[in-house]
């Protein structure tokens, strides 16, 4: 079947995909944004987060079809040409990345809560965060690179 | 495989009765997984994704009808006040991720017995409300689940709504397992006091082959409380009270061992459960 969506504001199309794929794979194999990483294709890690239509979601969760006509953001999507969205930015200062296959949905998820809570707790970015699985940084890291984000945001606006 | 994609209930309902054998999916957070782990390859998916009917939810007749697409996001900030139960075990549901996509009407429909919005609509005397070209029903929740991730569901209908009485007293959900997020319960429990009707309801979660109801529970509390005369002038509770209450619950269980926990656990945490969650909705009960 074909499958025709946005994705990070762009329309594309993909051809011959079967009819029980995920979007997850769509997007990584049949459209080009590998970003979105695969890593259990069981909703536990969170590695493939992105944005259906504004709402965070696992793409390894949606079926192709379902996400037929709608839009789609990705880690791809976050920054604008070179410049990085401010979260990915305090990712990097803070030292968030290690092997760096949990930060694309980490950092979809992070976006997410800092689109809609400007100053978090400790306790809401853990809540936030619970879908997302990084067995390298001990996820202290990560935690200050989240509070950076909120302050950096705060401080801009 | 086949892509039945229905834009209307009446739709989906012809898709189902032309197909029985298609298997539904809405958050698909059950159903991605069976399919990227290739248990099963159903020769249709009906997706209800785009029913728009489904995903609403309305005040109707002294209840409120939620439609089966309704995410456990949206029954958290829409609904918390009016359903406390189902919204106390939607928190508990997965990730934000599973949160925003997952539904109740895909919970009834995998039945598992750890599903957790199960123990909250058995607590407030939920009815299910199923349809197919050729009928409609209504089938209490408690008569739902038929078998482990067994429902009552014959092949040509479909889940439309979960028809929840608002409660006219204090509801509770408690549920164990190893973290706070992303878990399977080891076991769950809910609690709702009906004071309108002098009747308490209780859900039990991943300690028998379906969720079940304590009866003998259920009768006990209500019982010892009219006799009591508690109902009216909501005095203490009598510790023998909530630790009867809390055996008999323990009593309604009949879990087996498995890599979550083992049976006696499994009995053991229902009863430490029920008595918190009775105390706790008693202190609710007492305090307006
Ligand atoms: C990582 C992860 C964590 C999870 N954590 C929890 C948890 O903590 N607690 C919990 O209870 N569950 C949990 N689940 C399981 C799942 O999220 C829930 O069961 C959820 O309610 C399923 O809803 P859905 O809309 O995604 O269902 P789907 O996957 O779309 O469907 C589930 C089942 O219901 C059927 N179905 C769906 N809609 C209908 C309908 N209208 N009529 C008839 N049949 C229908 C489908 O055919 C399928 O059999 C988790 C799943 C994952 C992947
Ligand atoms: S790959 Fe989707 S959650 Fe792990
Ligand atoms: S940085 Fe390696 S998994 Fe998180």
């Amino acid at each position: 079947m074909r499958v025709t969506c946005t994705v990070n504001g762009e329309q594309h199309q993909a051809d011959d995909v079967w009819e029980g794929e995920s979007l997850l794979y769509v997007l990584r194999e049949r459209m080009g944004f590998p970003g979105s990483k695969n890593a259990c294709e069981q909703g536990e890690c969170g590695s493939c987060t992105i944005y259906l239509d504004g709402v965070l979601a696992c793409a390894c969760l949606v079926a192709a079809g379902q996400a037929q006509g709608r839009g789609v953001r990705t880690v791809e999507g976050l920054g604008s040409g070179d410049e990085l969205a401010t979260i990915q930015q305090t990712f990097l200062e803070a030292g968030a990345v290690q092997c760096g296959f949990c930060t694309p949905g980490l950092l979809v998820a992070a976006h997410d809560l800092l689109e809609r809570h400007a100053g978090p707790t400790d306790a809401e970015i853990r809540e936030a965060l619970a879908g997302n699985l990084c067995r390298c940084t001990g996820y202290e890291k990560i935690m200050e690179a989240v509070r950076l984000g909120a302050t950096r945001r705060a401080t801009a606006s | 495989m086949e892509f039945l994609q229905p834009a209307t209930w009446a739709e989906a309902l012809q898709l189902k009765a032309v197909h029985p054998q298609a298997v539904p999916i809405q958050g698909g957070t059950d159903v991605m997984v069976e399919l990227n782990f290739d248990r099963h390859r159903p020769e249709f998916l009906l997706d209800l994704s785009r029913v728009g009917e489904l995903a609403q939810w309305a005040p109707e007749n002294g209840h409120i009808r939620l439609g089966a697409g309704v995410t456990y996001a949206r029954i958290l900030t829409e609904l918390s006040d009016r359903l406390p139960g189902l919204a106390m075990a939607s928190r508990t549901v997965g990730s934000p991720q599973i949160r925003n996509r997952g539904t109740v009407g895909g919970n009834l429909g995998a039945a598992s017995p750890a599903g957790d919005a199960h123990p909250a609509l058995l607590a407030a005397f939920a009815q299910v409300e199923v349809e197919s070209v050729s009928g409609l029903r209504q089938i209490p929740v408690a008569e739902f689940y038929t078998g482990v991730k067994r429902n009552a569901l014959s092949p040509d209908e479909l889940i439309k709504a979960v028809l929840i009485t608002p409660p006219t007293g204090p509801q509770q959900f408690c549920k164990i397992g190893t973290r706070n997020a992303m878990v399977i319960s080891v076991a769950a429990f809910g609690l709702a006091l009906h004071p309108d009707r002098k009747a308490v309801g209780t859900g039990i979660g991943s300690a028998a082959p379906t969720p079940r109801r304590a009866l003998e529970a259920e009768r006990f509390l209500a019982q010892s409380l009219t006799d009591d005369g508690l109902w009216e002038f909501r005095g203490a509770l009598p510790d023998a009270t909530s630790r009867r209450f809390a055996d008999l619950v323990a009593d309604a269980a009949s879990p087996i061992d498995d890599v979550r926990g083992t049976a006696r656990y499994r009995v053991h945490s229902l009863s430490v459960m029920a008595r918190r969650a009775l105390i706790w909705a008693w202190n609710d009960f007492r305090r307006v």
